[in-house]
């Protein structure tokens, strides 16, 4: 009746779904994506997160920080605007109390990386460089929750470039740079990051939104502007995707909306290497799991070997 | 804390716009506590994309319940599920109830306005189960909005009505009727509460100013109901001062001398 935490093991036979993102290769190409898989552990009842090919812990401060007031969550049609305002237990916390029970996982841990100065951002990345365990960083350089009016560096390439020659220069470890939706031109914004250093590229994060309620003419949320996630914004994502890896040298991995396994292929085929899985996460905590079990059954169906050979394949002619 | 992606709905009752799903999950059912609660997906489709959280009811060795109001698009879907549909559940969830030790023997006061009754019942049943007498005080906007009147008569608990319109019983709020019959009687071990913010803060003074220990269970808007996505926040007071405290993992109940109820908005 239940599920259970293991399916009957079924042997990935006949399709080779890990990836190279050139400073790490991954089992397979879905990763939890950070901030909806809280620090790692939450999920431990549900799934075994080994079977994931990395996950990406939710976004680090140097310091503690309290959050935004709530209400932090508002539906929209097939959408979910949220403003947590990245509340976490600061870097110190993490590293006593968090990481070492993340190396029981077995799967490439990646420490989504914030800061709301250029030097907290190297300040936490310096920290994190002692500590083992840890496969690479995210840098949060996109969440619109943090400042009023969802401000961050990655709206202009040349803070972009900045603050991740900054990071870069501060990191031991592969360095994938986090892009906002919330730009005219994407590109521009990837290309910076890329000239800086960056060793991959994630995007897309939430797009900066809001939700109205017009009984009480109130917004729904108490920070009033939110990031919307969920398959409402999955076409914004892909078109930005596709874009960036049409033109970057560097690994994109690709996120927004990715609900199904369907759903993560279409951003394989416009190019990204791996996808992030978000949102569909607190759906169902069995979510990424299933993702990457229908990537294979499509793969088994298609008569792809291997999943690298579908990775930017779009037929554009 | 277990899904299960196809719990089938056995029993269903409702009252105009209130609801009751009975469903058979025998391993929730077993682990299910007064006061947890269970994050169910109204729909496969997108949207409304969020489970919804609700209340464990009552549960017996093999079913669980759930017992809530027709308020907004995920509730109205889950309300027009039919008996032999299934549901993908996943619970049950956080922290329930902290039920004393020794409650044989001992009173308690149960105070619920409108479906805040919901999980009361489950801890009531629970309460007689271990030889204490509740009672429950339970309060709704008219004599409609009391759809589980006869359930609690019929458990035999003392219960005591109160409507916002006077319509039956006690004239007012279900923790204005608490406030006068406290001192009616000898004094309670705990108070429970769920309900509305008003009244729970209200019931909050009136156990502090007793010198009754006290419970309340919160609710908000939740995102995924596990801990992962913090969404679901109340100011709750810490050692260290009060902090956002996750509804879903560390509540929904919590004593009310720990609600920062002033600091919360």
């Amino acid at each position: 009746m239940e599920m259970k935490k293991s399916r009957p093991r079924r042997k990935k036979e006949g399709v080779d779904l890990s990836v190279d993102l050139g400073f790490i290769k991954l089992r397979n190409p879905v990763l939890a994506a950070s901030g909806t898989f809280g620090y790692g552990l939450e999920f431990k009842p549900y799934i075994h997160p080994k079977k994931l090919g990395g996950l990406v812990v939710k976004g680090l401060y140097f310091d503690p920080r309290p959050g935004n007031p709530p209400p932090r969550l508002a539906e929209s049609p097939s959408g979910l605007i949220n403003s947590i305002g990245l509340q976490g237990i600061g870097v110190r916390a993490f590293c006593e109390t968090v990481l070492p029970k993340l190396h029981g996982l077995q799967t490439p841990i990646f420490v989504n990386v914030c800061g709301e100065t250029d030097e907290e951002y190297a300040a936490v990345i310096e920290y994190l460089n002692k500590r083992k365990g840890i496969a690479g960083y995210e840098l949060n350089i996109s969440c619109p929750n943090v400042k009023t009016e969802g401000r961050c560096p990655a709206l202009s390439p040349e803070h972009t470039f900045s603050l991740v020659k900054l990071a870069k220069k501060a990191s031991r470890l592969p360095l994938i740079v986090k892009l906002s939706p919330n730009v005219t031109d994407i590109v521009s914004v990837a290309r910076a990051a890329e000239e800086a250093g960056a060793d991959g590229l994630s995007l897309i994060n939430t797009l900066l939104a809001m939700a109205v309620d017009a009984e009480t003419r109130r917004p729904r949320l108490a920070n009033i502007f939110g990031g919307l996630s969920g398959p409402a914004i999955k076409p914004v994502a892909l078109r930005m995707v596709y874009q960036v890896a049409s033109k970057a040298k560097i690994p994109v991995i690709g996120m927004g909306g990715i609900m199904s396994g369907r759903d993560a292929l279409e951003f394989l085929i416009v190019g990204a290497k791996a996808v992030e899985v978000g949102t569909a996460n607190l759906v169902d905590p069995g979510a990424s799991v299933r993702i990457i079990q229908e990537i294979y059954d499509y793969c088994r169906e298609k008569k792809v070997p291997r999943i690298e050979d579908l990775i930017g394949m779009l037929g554009v002619e | 804390m277990l899904i299960d992606p196809a719990a089938p709905i056995i029993a269903k009752r409702s009252w105009d716009s209130y609801f009751l799903l009975s469903l058979r999950s025998p391993r929730i059912a077993r682990q299910a506590k007064p006061g947890q609660f269970l994050m169910i997906r109204v729909s496969d489709q997108p949207y409304p994309l969020l489970r919804r959280p609700l209340s464990i009811h009552s549960r017996d060795k093999d079913r669980v319940e759930v017992f809530f109001s027709r308020l907004g698009l995920g509730t109205a879907i889950l309300a027009e599920k039919k008996t032999g549909e299934t549901l993908d559940v996943i619970g049950p969830l956080g922290k329930g109830f902290a039920i004393p030790p020794r409650a044989k023997g001992k009173t308690f006061c149960l105070v619920g306005g409108g479906r805040g009754i919901a999980p009361l019942y489950f801890l009531a049943r629970e309460l007689q189960a271990r030889g204490g007498h509740p009672r429950v005080f339970y309060g709704a906007k008219t004599d409609a909005h009391l759809p589980l009147l006869g359930k609690l008569v019929a458990a035999k608990m003392e219960v005591f009505i109160s409507t916002d319109d006077g319509s039956l019983g006690f004239p007012g709020s279900a923790s204005a009727m608490f406030e006068r019959e406290l001192p009616r009687s000898a004094r309670p071990t705990a108070v429970f509460a769920c309900g509305p913010d008003p009244m729970l803060k209200e019931v909050a003074r009136i156990a502090a100013e007793g010198g009754i220990p006290a419970q309340v269970s919160l609710e908000s808007i939740m995102g995924c109901g596990v801990g992962a996505c913090w969404g679901c926040v109340r100011k709750i007071k810490r050692p260290g001062g009060a902090e956002w405290v996750k509804i879903c993992e560390d509540g929904p109940v919590f004593p009310t001398d720990k609600v920062a109820w002033e600091e919360d908005k």
